[in-house]
């Protein structure tokens, strides 16, 4: 017996033992759904916040338009008009190059969940930069830094510090609505689950996903809790 | 491409009524789960700041299970598994014949459900936030429990919890996308029976989006509107600006 049957066999399920490899193969795609979308995601949302807040004026106004966009529709019909909408357009992605990356499910899923979250994560960091008092901006100016070295030497770790709780919140959101990559042919934790249902109409099967989103769900947030308090070890009052 | 933006019209093979049809449905359902799960919500944060020690482990358990499964996963389990429990009560009693969950009420009860565990949370802050004096002033005044909480906590926690319920409304409206894969009729179920009719799916989850970005747009708006009014009496403190 695999390692990914013992779980179902311990707890006695059998639907569970016989879905266990597939379950757990899907937890994986989940996980590097989430990983890979919330990292990057990141990586577009301080450069979205940093000129959402100093950029020329175009620039804020699009980044608005952006995060509004993202922010006021589901995630799930956003999946369906990157992976089905988009998909329409198969001779234009071919000319360029770019089929491959439209054609697959995890592609659509990855570039979805990235954009939504960078939408999320910029809003995000604008909020902890402006709660930021402008005369640490000012201060830093005065003792003669950079523009840009103040954002990054005196603005941006102290923001980073009030962005970390809703960061965490967002990470964790991501992690429950990655289960819609299900309904686009994935097979994550959610679209594993499904299948072992349909063909086993165990709906116990559905309580042990759960379970598994639980604990998964459960253990970031208490690694992040640790995270935070390690951080803030220097500030007063914690 | 004006043939395909006729698809979204309302003559003859166009989908508008359709789509409106949907976007009815799916702003019905958020209107119907908005007051069950917000007063589960609160009824969750009484618990939760309760003195028995039983109520705030149950409290506290329910939030956490709910706010940590996927919206999906619990849509899935009351619609199957209320489902199954009923059909086991229905044939118990000897009642002939099937019984079948309207999908409707399962989404409804699932959305409420979440809900009620996000919007307890928003409660408790804003229970927090009322001062004990209140509730003493108003013992002092010769008001019951009950009376104390109607008459003077309410109208004060409103007004401090609004933003943070107003977030939830948020994230309901888009919630309700979900309901479509329990076959309720709403914008992307339509959408999608639409895109499977038509094989124009940048279209219709293009007009789908749309719609939703139009009831977000609406909701955040009344939603300013809301607090402006609440905040109304404390203007003094910056309150009417928030």
């Amino acid at each position: 017996m695999s390692w990914c049957e013992y779980p179902g066999y311990a707890v006695g399920s059998e639907v569970f033992q016989n879905y266990g490899c597939r379950m757990f193969s899907g937890l994986w795609v989940t996980f590097e759904l989430v990983a890979i979308s919330v990292t990057l995601g990141f990586g577009l949302a301080v450069g979205l916040a940093v000129a959402r807040l100093y950029g020329p004026r175009w620039a804020q106004a699009m980044i608005n338009g952006y995060t509004t966009f993202f922010r006021g529709t589901p995630l799930l019909c956003q999946l369906f008009l990157v992976y089905y909408g988009l998909g329409q357009f198969r001779l234009f992605w071919t000319d360029v190059g770019l089929w491959w990356f439209f054609r697959e499910p995890f592609y659509c899923a990855l570039l979805t969940f990235t954009v939504n979250t960078a939408a999320y994560q910029a809003e995000i960091l604008r909020g902890a930069i402006q709660s930021i008092p402008r005369g640490q901006f000012e201060g830093a100016l005065a003792l003669g830094l950079h523009r840009w070295a103040s954002l990054r030497r005196v603005i941006m770790p102290q923001a980073m510090i009030l962005a970390l709780r809703p960061l965490g919140n967002e990470l964790i959101v991501m992690i429950k609505s990655s289960a819609v990559a299900s309904l686009v042919t994935l097979f994550d934790l959610m679209g594993a689950t499904r299948l072992a249902f349909a063909r086993s109409f165990d709906l116990t099967i559905y309580l042990y996903a759960a379970l598994i989103y639980l604990v998964l769900v459960e253990i970031i947030r208490r690694v992040w809790d640790r995270l935070e308090l390690r951080l803030t070890r220097h500030m007063a009052l914690r | 491409m004006i043939e395909k933006l006729a698809l979204l019209g309302f003559g003859d093979g166009g989908w508008g009524l359709a789509l409106l049809q949907g976007a009815g449905i799916t702003i019905s359902i958020a209107l119907a789960t908005l007051p069950f799960g917000l007063a589960l919500g609160l009824i969750v944060a009484l618990g939760k700041r309760s003195d028995n020690v039983v109520l705030r482990w149950l409290a506290t358990g329910y939030t956490t299970v709910f706010r940590g499964v996927p919206e999906l996963l619990t849509l899935y389990i009351i619609y199957f598994g209320v489902q199954i429990l009923l059909q086991r009560l229905w044939e118990w009693i000897g009642l002939p014949g099937n019984f079948s969950m309207p999908p409707f009420v399962a989404g409804m009860v699932a959305l409420g459900v979440v809900l009620s565990a996000f919007s307890s949370e928003v409660w408790v802050g804003a229970l927090n936030a009322i001062q004990k004096g209140q509730r003493e002033a108003a013992a002092a005044l010769g008001l019951s429990k009950g009376q104390a909480f109607r008459l003077v906590v309410m109208p004060q926690l409103v007004r401090v919890a609004l933003p943070g319920l107003g977030n939830n409304w948020m994230v309901l409206l888009k919630e309700t996308s979900l309901v479509s894969v329990i076959t309720l009729p709403d914008i992307m179920f339509i959408t999608t029976r639409a895109n499977a009719a038509t094989k124009e799916p940048f279209l219709f989850f293009g007009a789908a989006m749309l719609i939703y970005l139009f009831f977000s747009l609406v909701s955040a708006w009344g939603l300013g509107g809301l607090e402006a009014r609440t905040n109304r009496g404390y203007a003094a403190f910056g309150g009417a600006t928030r």
